[in-house]
């Protein structure tokens, strides 16, 4: 397949959105105009303006400073659920393809089991339970999330292992966890890397969807879902307040997925040359 | 076939019970007293006794268990709290309104994907493929909770074109089924690209071609049919997660349906009714799933083949 210049774009466009919204996250502190639970209740909803770029909210705090602070809690989420789902996907992934045999089918219907069960519903309903916390939406997210990396991963595994550079780690009598670490991991790790960032728009746009629905962080810590939910009653008298979080949200999942997507494209040629290699 | 439709029944059998367990289990994980925090701090205590008996709290865990599946069996999933109704008297009031929505999303997705994905195979890596690639990331990134409220205001206040929320006729159906099926017509419209692409290289193609049949079609009757085997799976697996999406649809545009009713149930602390409306949901989602592979299983001699061997 031909690569145009419209491929690279999405690449480009994808990581530039994620750096950016990243460096916003970190530098928080530093960007924020304005303390981001400060109240001005007699300026309450006022358009965007030189002050407040973004406007103010319903108890008339800086739309932008709480969208800077929200962006640590949508990455802070998003990451933790990656490392978390991504580590223990990969573990039980690479065991499963590794061991095969009756683990692997253990491990795999444990998968399809996970697989039925509608993904979102159940992290609103073990929410709705738990109680309205952050570590409880990171624990649903991961639960339903880990299962993809594991399927990723032991597909490759599987695949891998009977390359010749496997077949002759295994004949030099090199223990398995030291093949599976040093020789299969790291060849698996571009296809991770895809899998990292298009789960990591999931979470982000999970965690918003919960704190929408009032099942997430909890006030005054800035949501950017639950920004939107609360600008929802003030569409008529002031749109600012959906609107930007909104944007936010998009262009932080955009960027994620854009990046997944781009990475495909770059990675597919260096997945041809390993046949290649091995052939 | 038959051996085929035996595991796969068995299977969905096992994951029915596994829903019903969790279902069941949920009452249990709320930290602290669950009758409690449903009538909240101020209740009186022979309120809080009654009620717990009459959700039979009181019980050891393995008598609730088996009274609750007793009572699924039957149909019975106890009374809503808030409602004070019957749980499945009120999920089959709200049911059908989930039903439309998605039936309704699922077709504004198609009329986006199906011509769409077409083009973008045809013209490979022409303005139409990158177009729509661009497009359906938007739309896979687009918040459901933030695009509708944004068409409220476009086409419900500013234009006034749409009723803002309420289920009242067809006019209201348009926006919820466009904010709900977004992200699907994205979806949709890569899989088709991606599976028509594949067969666009086929001998049979040619052959059409060579007995005079104009490219487009020869790619709609020949090529799409073929083409469209993994995208029935995909359409019946969405269709699923549909389901499950119109929670947050339903809560921005008031409609009344089951996702909306479980979101009232979770604020109001209604947990009978919480319960009962995962499990519908739930429910459904592996029923669809299960009529999905049995399709496809249909369709396509060699999955049951694989699947047996």
């Amino acid at each position: 397949m031909s690569r145009g210049a419209g491929r690279h774009l999405v690449l480009i466009t994808g990581g530039l959105l994620v750096v950016v919204v990243f460096a916003a996250a970190l530098l928080a502190p530093l960007l924020a105009p304005r303390e981001h639970s400060s109240q001005t209740l007699e300026r309450r909803l006022e358009s965007p303006s030189a002050e407040h770029p973004l406007g103010l909210d319903e108890l008339g705090r800086d739309i932008l400073s709480r969208l800077l602070w929200g962006a640590r809690v949508s990455l802070g989420v998003g990451l933790a659920v990656v490392v978390l789902a991504g580590g223990l996907g990969t573990l039980i992934g690479a065991v499963a393809g590794f061991v095969g045999g009756r683990i692997d089918g253990v491990l795999m219907r444990l998968c399809d089991v996970v697989l039925a069960f509608p993904g979102i519903l159940l992290a609103i309903a073990l929410v709705a339970v738990l109680g309205p916390a952050l570590r409880h939406v990171v624990v649903a997210l991961v639960l339903i999330g880990w299962v993809s990396y594991a399927r990723l991963v032991r597909g490759q595994v599987l695949q891998l292992r009977e390359l010749e550079f496997v077949v002759a780690a295994r004949a030099g009598g090199y223990p398995p966890l030291r093949i599976l670490w040093r020789h299969l991991l790291p060849n698996v790790l571009p296809v991770l890397t895809v899998q990292a960032s298009l789960g990591m728009a999931g979470a982000v746009l999970a965690e918003a969807s919960l704190s929408f629905l009032g099942l997430g962080i909890q006030p005054p810590t800035p949501s950017w879902g639950a920004m939107i939910d609360a600008g929802r009653s003030h569409l008529l008298d002031a749109p600012h307040l959906a609107l930007f979080p909104g944007l936010a949200i998009l262009l932080t999942v955009m960027g994620l997925n854009f990046l997944g997507d781009g990475l495909v494209d770059y990675l597919d040629p260096r997945q041809r040359r390993l046949y290649e290699r091995s052939g | 076939m038959t051996a085929y439709l035996l595991r796969r029944l068995a299977f969905v059998l096992l994951i029915g019970l596994l829903v019903a367990t969790l279902v069941f289990s949920l009452v249990h994980l709320i930290p602290g007293d669950p009758v409690e925090i449903m009538l909240g701090d101020s209740a009186q205590r022979s309120d809080v006794e009654a009620l717990r008996r009459d959700l039979g709290l009181d019980q050891s865990l393995g008598r609730q268990y088996v009274a609750f599946m007793a009572g699924l069996a039957r149909g019975d999933l106890g009374r809503s709290i808030h409602f004070r109704q019957p749980v499945t008297r009120l999920l089959l009031d709200h049911y059908p309104a989930t039903l439309e929505l998605a039936l309704a999303s699922m077709v504004v997705a198609l009329l986006v994907a199906v011509p769409l994905g077409i083009l973008a195979a045809l013209r490979r890596n022409g303005a139409v493929d990158h177009g729509s690639r661009f497009l359906a990331l938007l739309g896979v990134s687009m918040p459901n909770f933030w695009l509708g409220p944004m068409l409220i205001l476009l086409f419900a206040i500013q234009f006034d074109m749409f009723p803002v929320s309420g289920r009242s006729g067809p006019l209201s159906l348009v926006l919820p089924a466009v904010t709900l099926g977004t992200a699907l017509a994205g979806l949709l419209t890569r899989m088709i690209r991606s599976a028509l692409g594949e067969e666009l290289h086929r001998g049979y193609l040619q052959t059409a071609r060579a007995k005079g049949l104009g490219r487009l079609w020869a790619v709609v009757r020949h090529a799409f049919r073929n083409a469209s085997i993994p995208v029935v799976t995909v359409v019946g697996l969405q269709f699923g997660t549909l389901l499950t999406g119109a929670i947050i649809t339903e809560t921005i545009f008031a409609w009344p349906g089951l996702g909306r009713l479980i979101i009232q149930a979770i604020h109001l602390r209604d947990y009978p009714l919480v319960q009962g409306g995962v499990l519908a949901i739930a429910l459904s989602y592996v029923m669809i799933n299960l009529l999905t592979d049995l399709t496809y299983a249909a369709l396509d001699p060699r999955i049951r083949l694989e699947k047996s061997a």
